[in-house]
């Protein structure tokens, strides 16, 4: 199981990396459907249904609408990159990678083992969900109950992006050039 | 994206929409009982909309339309959602609390219980399906030419 975690994770890290890379948007967006959809099996062997759920029609939804706006433009990433522009790119990215593993290996020796949950509230969450909230499913419950906050400011910034998508590309109100 | 696709499309787009809007209602309506939830269920039946547009098409004034009543249901949604919030404030005095849970706890395990997560999970349901639909409509559908 851990073996084709690690293989998903590489296959997604790839796809990260062409989707940079490509000089074409279609093959860009077509690769971050391959991030997604790993991610989606991912959840599944971790046995988190309702992620996994969420996650392939969120990833499904957001391709069609990429490609859809994709189509109308002429497909071509027109980013310029000269050469000591790029490599002082690279060495910065370099760089930065280095210190967040220093960072991260140092950090994750202090992590609980894996599939193992290092936090008390959990196990209180687990034992007492149903007693105090009523919904059987307890996710359902942690977010709109325990941690309703959380969704209230979600659903908040979903209605905000909403608006300011709109508000961004509308045409009433513009100046005509 | 105007005129729309083939016939084949359009007869397959048609036939799958009613089970895609039914799981997704389904989803919403049970999201304290089993997996899934306002979220997912609001982008099952937001994608629904999404496919007959798809398939269909939309010129420019039917587009207008969609979006205008689909800014209508979103931001219907999230007022629900933020009424549901001050409920509990303005009956008991503490915000987001499950007034209707408190008040009428139902039968576990059935869909009339839990108080008021099952109307959050509509709320966030209907929002989400709205905005998702209206992002498409923005991004894909309307160009500059029309006025949305």
């Amino acid at each position: 199981m851990i073996t084709l975690l690690f293989l998903l994770l590489g296959i997604m890290i790839l796809g990260a990396i062409v989707a940079l890379e490509s000089r074409d948007l279609l093959s860009s967006i077509i690769c971050l459907g391959i991030i997604g959809y790993s991610l989606t099996i991912i959840f599944v062997i971790l046995q988190a249904p309702d992620l996994a759920i969420v996650q392939i029609i969120i990833e499904t939804l957001t391709l069609v609408i990429l490609i859809a706006a994709v189509l109308k433009t002429n497909r071509e990433d027109t980013t310029e990159s000269f050469g000591w522009k790029k490599m002082l790119i690279w060495g910065f990215g370099l760089v930065v990678i280095f210190l967040v593993m220093m960072a991260a290996i140092r950090a994750y020796r202090h992590l609980p083992a894996f599939a193992s949950p290092g936090l008390q509230l959990a196990a209180y969450y687990l034992d007492r969900g149903l007693a105090l909230t009523g919904a059987a499913n307890i996710v359902a419950a942690i977010i709109l109950d325990f941690r309703g906050y959380d969704t209230l400011g979600e659903a908040t910034v979903l209605f905000t992006a909403v608006v300011g998508t709109m508000t961004v590309l509308r045409k009433t109100g513009r100046k005509e050039k | 994206m105007k005129r729309g696709m083939t016939p084949i499309v359009r007869a397959t787009a048609r036939f799958m929409t009613p089970f895609i809007m039914v799981l997704g209602f389904y989803v919403v309506l049970h999201g304290h009982l089993t997996p899934g939830g306002g979220f997912a269920g609001g982008v099952f039946i937001g994608g629904a909309y999404v496919l007959m547009v798809l398939a269909y098409g939309a010129d420019g004034a039917k587009s207008v339309f969609y979006k205008q009543r689909a800014s209508l249901f979103e931001c219907s949604g999230i007022f629900l959602f933020w009424f549901l919030a001050v409920l509990g404030l303005l009956q008991k005095g503490v915000f987001f609390l499950n007034v209707l849970q408190k008040a009428a706890p139902g039968k576990p395990h059935t869909v009339f219980s839990a108080g008021i997560i099952p109307l959050c999970n509509l709320a966030i349901g209907i929002e989400v399906a709205a905005g998702l639909f209206s992002i498409f409509i923005t991004l894909a559908v309307l160009s500059r030419k029309e006025k949305p």
